[in-house]
């Protein structure tokens, strides 16, 4: 079993970037073990903090509340039955008495038995009994996205469905650093949250992550590479597939400004509108479903405040119109190919 | 396990059934003892075999990485499978989550369409579009092979609501297991079959762990079968072929006459929940295999075979051989055979199936929908 990393209490500071994070004070991690890093911080800072779901006690199916029940027992770290709607309704419960309830989802494509709950209850607690009450500490933890095998119901993109509530945040990490400072943002943001990490991701992204308490800012889009010609935008696992297109393109001498949304809803319009107004093109990518996804949503944003300066329509690569599929997952998930081309089209308009 | 046989002149055999545990009901409505044939016997023997050698292959199958994805083998259960088989027909439905590869076997599919499907192969039962969750077969009313726990229980319930509706003499037998036990939709729609009397037998597969949590520690009440309420309920021995075939006709007979019941059938699985849980973090070796060498349903039945001199061993070891060899037929086949083509991914998204732009992995080989 591993250790749990030490962890530093010298109250969270929050950045806007993970660049701006001075401390040299990191290990390298993967992003189950950033997560778990992330709830080890909060558990320890804020006794109010619980963390529950389905086989989190002995350290969860992908190994993110690893140790932290030994560490903090079962009466803070404890397991539901197998009941979705469940957990997404007693966490609610938790958070309106004022308890941090960190509830967890084991696979996005399960998340719907609580899709009542989250969207008639939680969302609209404060709203419906006037300030009186709600369920701002509330973030519910859930897996996202394609892993090379899943099919059709350990690999969707539920991001959309929330987007669509007013009331919750939807946030979903690409990296470890960003994973950590999001994840500890979105436990104390005061309005509930819906946390999606990508799964593909747990074992395979690495970095060197600050050990501190630190938070980084909701509702912020990151310029994760700098661009003259066409902005790209996207999130979660999508960021490694655009920077590989991105790379594709400048062999053509094309230059790509990538933006990881991170915070889908309420999302960084500002950033998004900026940076086209700079380069006149955009591309959105997402795995999600086309019709009705999050590329829908910021094309129509991005167009009514940019209509002058776009050089050519906004085009949306992202899944194809069906269910996740089985054995025809390369062809259905938008690859570096796919956006290369769409780059391509965009650019000779 | 103990049990007495007679032999009649007749060459049936008669097993006397382990104990019923029941709810709302008499235990004097249930049978003491199950007949069966030397014919019977081997039948059943040559099946479970079959059912078990095709589980294990698979396993080799999944470690070879030709099965990817989640597999959630049932090895451990096959006389439930072989039970509903012998106590139900062909036009009582059956719907059951994702251990479902059994009961694919006895519905009608062959090893070879099987193991197909879980390569995701065009061969496979479902065009290799399902995968080892998702099995079905209409023509003998085996509706799935789901991959959402317990969203196939008010599903099921449908289905009897329509048998009855078209005053059908059929019923639905609605698998599920202990974990599933805990979902609120199992509630909602146990309620509307007893308030309406409907044909729907809730069979729960109670292998002492839902995943890797123990049923204390997720169950309130363990005793599944009167989490019906005031549905009646029997708790039976999952791995006895005779009583879950002789429960099941009881149970049939009492769902056309009253209206739902719940069964519990104990069990064990050998394997993990599924292929990425290695199956002894939560309970001991030791446990899997005192159950192995105690409670095995194939043994039990071959215990029976060769105390009534059915057959000896060394018949039994050929046709052990035989399945091993019909499997190993099946799986180098199913090696073979190609995917689904890529147009496979947009068809069956609706009925008049709208045609899309599929682009192939090259974009010069994609595919223009037909109104362009």
């Amino acid at each position: 079993m591993q250790l749990l990393r030490k962890v530093y209490r010298f109250g969270s500071t929050k950045h806007r970037f993970a660049s701006d994070i001075k401390s040299t004070n990191r290990q390298k991690m993967n992003l189950f073990q950033a997560i778990n890093n992330a709830l080890d911080i909060e558990l320890g800072a804020n006794p109010k903090a619980l963390l529950f779901g389905e086989d989190v006690k002995f350290g969860g199916v992908f190994r993110c509340s690893q140790g932290l029940n030994e560490k903090y027992g079962t009466d803070r770290v404890f397991n539901t039955p197998l009941c979705e709607q469940g957990i997404g309704a007693f966490g609610i419960g938790l958070a309106s008495v004022g308890y941090t309830a960190i509830a967890e989802i084991q696979f996005g494509d399960y998340i719907f038995p609580a899709f009542d709950q989250i969207v008639n209850e939680a969302a609209k607690f404060r709203y419906r009994s006037g300030d009186q009450f709600n369920c701002g500490s509330l973030t519910i933890r859930s897996t996202w996205g394609a892993v090379g095998h899943g099919a059709l119901y350990h690999s969707q993109s539920p991001e959309a469905y929330f987007a669509h509530t007013p009331g919750l945040k939807v946030v979903v990490p690409r990296d470890p650093i960003q994973a950590k400072g999001l994840l500890l943002a979105s436990i104390r943001d005061k309005n509930p949250v819906i946390f999606f990490e990508p799964k593909a991701l747990y074992r395979n992204a690495e970095d060197e992550v600050p050990l501190d308490d630190y938070e980084l800012e909701l509702s912020k889009a990151e310029v994760v590479q700098q661009g003259k010609h066409i902005t790209l935008i996207g999130y979660g696992t999508q960021i490694r597939v655009l920077k590989e297109a991105a790379k594709l393109a400048e062999k053509d001498g094309v230059s790509c400004e990538i933006i990881d949304l991170q915070t889908i809803y309420p999302y960084d319009g500002q950033t998004l509108v900026d940076s086209v107004k700079k380069t006149g093109r955009c591309i959105i990518s997402h795995e999600a479903p086309q019709t009705c996804g999050m590329g829908a949503e910021l094309s129509a944003y991005i167009q009514e405040r940019c209509f002058l300066h776009l050089e050519a329509p906004i085009k949306r690569v992202t899944g194809y119109d069906t269910p996740f599929p089985l054995v025809h997952e390369p062809i259905y998930l938008p690859d570096k190919f796919k956006i290369y081309e769409a780059i391509k089209q965009s650019v000779n308009y | 396990m103990i049990f007495r046989i007679s032999r009649s002149c007749f060459s049936s055999i008669s097993v006397k059934l382990p104990p019923f545990k029941v709810h709302h009901l008499e235990l004097d409505q249930l049978p003491q003892t199950a007949t069966t044939t030397s014919a019977e016997l081997l039948a059943y023997y040559k099946s479970m075999q079959l059912q078990r050698r095709m589980e294990i292959a698979c396993d080799n199958l999944y470690k070879q990485r030709l099965i990817r994805g989640f597999l959630h083998l049932a090895d451990g259960q096959e006389s439930i499978y072989e039970g509903l088989h012998a106590g139900l027909t062909f036009d009582d439905c059956v719907i059951t989550a994702y251990r479902d590869h059994c009961i694919a076997l006895l519905r009608g599919d062959t090893p070879h369409q099987i193991i197909a499907e879980m390569m995701a192969k065009q061969t496979g039962s479902t065009k290799g579009k399902g995968g080892s969750m998702h099995y079905y077969k209409k023509a003998t009313n085996f509706y799935g092979g789901h991959g959402i726990v317990g969203a196939q229980i008010p599903l099921g319930t449908g289905l009897a609501f329509a048998q009855k509706y078209l005053k059908k003499p059929n019923v639905t037998l609605i698998m599920f297991g202990d974990g599933a036990a805990n979902q609120g939709q199992l509630y909602e729609a146990a309620n509307m079959a007893q308030l309406w009397h409907l044909p729907a037998i809730y069979f729960i597969e109670n292998n002492l762990f839902g995943m890797g949590t123990s049923i204390d520690r997720a169950s309130a009440n363990t005793k599944f079968y009167t989490r019906g309420d005031v549905i009646p309920g029997i708790q039976i021995d999952g791995n006895n072929v005779f009583q879950v075939r002789e429960t099941l006709k009881f149970a049939k007979k009492h769902c056309l006459e009253k209206g739902p019941i719940f069964i519990e059938a104990m069990t064990y699985r050998y394997h993990g929940h599924s292929m990425s849980d290695p199956g002894v973090t939560y309970r001991t070796r030791e446990e899997v295999q005192q159950q192995r060498k105690t409670r095995d349903c194939i043994n039990y039945v071959k215990n029976i075979i060769l105390e009534n001199k059915v057959a000896d061993e060394h018949q039994l070891e050929e046709i052990d051989n035989t399945a091993q060899n019909e499997i190993d037929i099946a799986v180098e086949q199913a090696k073979v055979d190609p995917v689904p083509p890529s147009t496979e991914l947009a068809t069956d998204v609706y009925v008049d199936n709208q045609n899309h732009f599929i682009r192939g992995i090259l974009y010069k080989d994609s595919i223009l929908p037909k109104s362009q």
